[in-house]
């Protein structure tokens, strides 16, 4: 989230896109119903299904799964042709006035493609060249602005040409969504676009989880930012965040394309070197210019004094990758399934469950010589070698089970999906034998410490040097300055003054040097368990404040816990300031320039040099993560510049009505094992009419380790469902109650008909179109069983994150 | 508000009794006597370990350090003391019969389970660990560069973890050499 869960109070009105925020972040309401109640705030729902969330709408919007930037895609369409758009916000905070080289073509001109577009093997998917993705320049190196936002080479002009094909009619074509729905959800959210109103847009899994996830994204960004509603109080891009840390998890680098706090991993051919990844990674302009001051600083954390100047930093001591996408969760399932994995350690997950074509994926758990789960339960994925139908006899994997203590049972902190670090004290005891995960690391780390001093193997030095002082029962605090950073000798000033003192911890990444002599594992996080003031004058670890002070009574709390960055509490905040400094509107007032004083102040933190005034060079550049300091309208993805419909993989539509390209062509398509009984197998539309998709529920949590063993969540929702029309169950012959079995062409699974009101048949192209929809949270396991939604959805990713596209695939039904 | 919640209840409680009371009765609300808890009970505030609201849990625990009872943290600014049926579940998530409480081992082609101590399961993870980190580690790839990496082993999970794991997760397995390192964020 740029904003927070309590900043929600401040929004005039809000649209969810592809979330069931009632459901699946229940807290989320408390605020929304507040604004509602106390502020007149509108609640605009658009979503294949009519939610718990939809059900406080004021307006609910049923579009079909997959069309989310035919949507948005009218509604910037929309708002340009009648001038609701936020003029002077986007003018002075947006790329809206930079021309873009005139080589640069788009959809409308290259039927449904970006100039570019190579496609080598000639199978319709391809990459794009970028050359002509650019501005043009000035003699000086900088973009070439027209704020008139007249010149047809604007990005104003250029994204108003792409979305001219994006009419009302043709939206409401491909969604289903009545024209008037269109419309009238267009005005409403429009609305935001007066410089005194602010509107949020809150989104999950049902942006993210398709093909074109991040596009889908891409484009409810483009509308925030043509309302003006980034960086301000009630405004903000809000990805209402999974499960309880998945936000801190994310900030600490679990993932295969960085290390910590978003720094990439070093790719081979480019960064052989610390040199040349400094040199290649680090852009010339923007924050994100002191990135070697954060990568030495985490090198010296994870290696201390092993990493120095002559070494460096001992750089060589990470993992090189040729293409950090071939690491990604489809890929890696790939890769295990060819039988290119022999080992997997497991830290309280179930991909079993999870993982999309799951039959797929359980079939390349087999695959492994060994395998170690942490967890707190025995999970499907635990026992994939005795699943229903497995003969354990022929699963050769070893498997390691080490009991896992509770989110109760141990203590740390954990990132709200506002970016807010809180601490939990350990507040129970671990049953058992069960210990806490970070002291199953431990003692794995002490362990292979000893094996490698004993037997050295290949290179180990990274290992041998890992600075690992936790203790033989680890300290969890000691973990936590190391995160936050410290000081490994005195920090001066350039005029030699000592800014931190030796073994002191940071309270800002302002501090961080490049030179060895500041260590600090997660640069976002520096400050967070530094001494901090929680409004009453008592210091304590900034992560573990209680204060309750809300200068401004938007509702900040700035003594209460820590955001990173900085305890920001909302980022991009000086575009909650007009130009000048001057707040838009006296009731959103959270940052304002102080004239006299010659200062940013406020009821937030700054996310601006503080001393820079709005008439300096670049004061008026609020987005301080980019080269430009503006937000970007026209900003590339792997498919382009600018969001453009594509269809899912399996879809109900033969023909894209906005190009003759049907799917997003930069995407990958897996064919392993086509034609078999488990493999990447894709339905065809004759075969699998209708559309399916997944969600949760609120009794119930993801692949289900945490809910599906407790009863009395299980009383509350004991199986396995799915749900459909009450005109698809006429034609096909269900009642409510009924078992039916659902196919794909994965897979077959049978569960309880729900028939509802909740879906209704769309028109699609001239068409009636059903879908239908189940939770993702059941397997075999536990007290509440049923079959693995899972085992229906497709092996195939977003063209950026690859992330599963679990949210649309085409299905056929019928009574069991 | 000077006035906390438990101030709240506690009055609020007294009207609610006066009320339900017959009026005779209601006068001698005064004389009713603390009743003694028959076991200490301790109270600790936390965060709530599904969604991320983050949303404040009182935990109240009895003298074996189990979890009693779960309710809203009114102090929490994030949920000012409203919580989902999940949150009020976590002492059936702390205390579920079905928790695991010791090591298991499963052999290869075996049809079953078998407990270890710790210290087995440790030392047999390491090994395995090294073994195939050794076996499959790369120094350098076709072309020559330094690499260092380990592409025969993988790594997944920490979004329910707290950040102090994942961080160990991500240096230990960076350490490794791992490059198969994904969790639920990615799907």
């Amino acid at each position: 989230m740029t904003n927070h869960w309590v900043d929600l109070k401040n929004a005039d009105v809000f649209m969810i896109n592809g979330s069931n925020a009632a459901e699946n972040h229940p807290a989320a309401m408390t605020w929304i119903n507040k604004a509602k109640d106390e502020r007149g705030a509108k609640l605009i729902v658009v979503d294949p299904r009519f939610t718990r969330s939809a059900s406080q709408a004021e307006l609910y919007v049923p579009i079909r799964s997959g069309t989310d930037i035919a949507f948005f895609g009218g509604m910037i369409k929309y708002l340009i042709d009648k001038n609701l758009y936020h003029k002077e916000y986007v003018v002075h905070y947006t790329n809206a006035a930079t021309l873009l080289d005139p080589q640069f073509k788009g959809p409308a001109d290259l039927d449904g493609l970006f100039s570019g577009f190579v496609d080598d093997d000639k199978d319709g998917f391809g990459v794009y060249e970028r050359g002509t993705w650019k501005y043009q320049m000035d003699s000086a190196g900088s973009p070439v602005r027209d704020e008139t936002l007249r010149n047809p080479q604007s990005v104003f002009q250029v994204m108003k040409r792409h979305y001219a094909r994006y009419t009302l009619e043709k939206v409401s074509r491909i969604t289903g969504c009545p024209q008037n729905k269109l419309e009238e959800a267009y005005k409403l959210f429009g609305s935001t676009g007066a410089p005194e109103k602010t509107g949020t847009i809150l989104y999950a899994m049902g942006q993210t989880q398709h093909t074109v996830g991040s596009q889908n994204v891409r484009a409810l960004s483009m509308v925030q930012l043509l309302l003006g509603n980034i960086g301000r109080p009630g405004g903000g891009v809000n990805a209402l965040r999974g499960e309880s840390n998945v936000q801190g998890s994310t900030d600490q680098g679990v993932l295969a394309h960085y290390v910590t706090g978003y720094v990439g991993i070093p790719k081979a051919a480019q960064n052989p070197t610390l040199a040349a990844y400094i040199e290649n990674e680090t852009p010339k302009a923007s924050y994100w210019s002191n990135k070697p001051k954060f990568i030495v600083s985490m090198l010296k954390a994870w290696w201390g004094e092993h990493a120095t100047a002559e070494n460096q930093f001992a750089y060589d001591y990470l993992p090189k990758v040729e293409n950090p996408a071939d690491h990604y969760w489809i890929s890696l399932f790939e890769s295990m399934y060819a039988g290119k994995i022999e080992g997997l350690w497991l830290m309280g997950q179930n991909p079993a469950v999870a993982g999309p074509n799951s039959r797929l994926e359980r079939e390349a758990l087999k695959k492994l010589k060994w395998m170690v789960a942490q967890d707190i339960v025995d999970t499907e994925t635990c026992s994939f070698w005795r699943a229903p139908g497995v003969k354990s006899s022929e699963v050769q994997t070893e498997v390691f089970i080490l009991p896992a203590a509770d989110a109760m049972e141990k203590e740390g902190s954990i990132a709200t999906s506002g970016r807010l670090i809180q601490w939990r004290p350990k507040v129970a005891e671990a049953p058992g034998e069960a210990l806490p995960d970070h002291q199953i690391l431990n003692r794995v780390v002490l362990k292979l410490k000893e094996l490698y001093a004993s037997a050295p193997g290949p290179f180990s030095a990274p290992i041998l040097h890992l600075k690992w002082d936790y203790g033989a029962t680890l300290d969890v605090e000691k973990v936590a300055k190391e995160i936050n950073g410290y000081a490994v000798e005195d920090v001066k000033d350039p005029k030699g003054e000592i800014l931190v003192k030796k073994g002191d911890l940071l309270k800002t990444f302002g501090v961080l040097q490049d030179n060895g002599t500041t260590a600090c594992g997660t640069w976002i996080y520096a400050g967070y368990f530094a001494p901090a003031d929680d409004g009453t004058g008592t210091m304590m670890p900034a992560t573990k404040r209680r204060g309750q002070k809300d200068p401004g009574g938007l509702g900040m709390y700035p003594y209460w816990a820590f955001a990173w960055p900085v305890n920001r509490r909302i980022i991009y905040n000086r575009c909650s300031a007009d130009p000048n400094g001057k707040p838009w509107a006296e009731d959103k007032k959270l940052i304002w320039w102080d004239e006299a004083e010659k200062k940013w102040t406020g009821y937030d933190v700054p996310d601006f040099v503080v001393t820079k005034a709005p008439s300096d060079p670049g004061g008026k550049d609020p987005f301080i993560m980019h080269v430009d300091g503006k937000g970007g309208l026209f900003a590339a993805l792997n498919e382009g510049p600018f969001p453009e419909h594509y269809e899912p993989v399996e879809t109900p539509v033969e023909k894209n009505p906005f190009s003759s390209r049907l799917h997003n062509p930069v995407i990958k398509i897996w064919k392993t094992d086509a034609g078999k009984n488990i493999g990447d197998n894709w339905g065809k539309l004759s075969e699998f009419p209708i559309v399916a998709t997944t969600y949760r529920v609120v009794e119930h949590w993801q692949a289900g380790g945490m809910s599906r063993w407790l009863d009395w969540l299980t009383e509350c929702q004991p199986e396995m469902f799915i749900e459909m029309s009450k005109e698809l169950a006429k034609e096909k012959g269900i009642q409510n109650g009924d078992r039916v079995k659902v196919r794909s062409a994965r897979g077959e699974i049978q569960a309880v008909a729900v028939v509802t009101g909740r879906f209704k048949p769309f028109q699609i192209e001239g068409k009636t179109v059903h879908e239908i929809g189940m939770p993702w949270h059941f397997g075999w396991g536990g007290l509440a069983k049923g079959d693995i939604a899972n085992d229906l959805t497709p092996h195939v990713g977003d063209a950026n994150t690859t992330i599963p596209e679990y949210k649309a695939f085409l299905v056929d039904v019928k009574k069991a | 508000m000077d006035f906390t919640r438990r101030h709240f209840l506690k009055y609020s409680g007294l009207t609610a009794g006066a009320i339900l009371l017959p009026s005779s009765m209601a006068a001698s609300t005064e004389k009713i006597r603390g009743f003694p808890l028959h076991k200490p009970i301790k109270e600790a505030a936390t965060i709530c370990p599904y969604c991320s609201c983050g949303c404040g849990l009182l935990i109240s625990k009895g003298p074996d350090g189990h979890i009693l009872n779960a309710e809203g943290d009114p102090d929490n600014p994030q949920n000012r003391g409203a919580l989902d049926p999940k949150s009020l579940s976590v002492r059936q998530l702390s205390q579920s019969p079905l928790r695991l409480k010791k090591p298991l081992y499963r052999a290869p082609g075996s049809d079953r389970f078998v407990e270890k101590d710790w210290d087995w399961m440790i030392a047999e993870v390491a090994k395995r660990i090294k073994t195939t980190r050794d076996t499959t580690f790369q120094k350098t790839n076709a072309k020559g560069v330094t690499v260092n990496r380990t592409p025969g082993m993988a790594f997944l999970g920490g979004a329910a973890n707290n950040n102090e794991e994942c961080y160990l997760a991500s240096k230990l397995a960076r350490a490794l050499g791992l490059v198969y390192v994904e969790h639920q964020a990615r799907i």
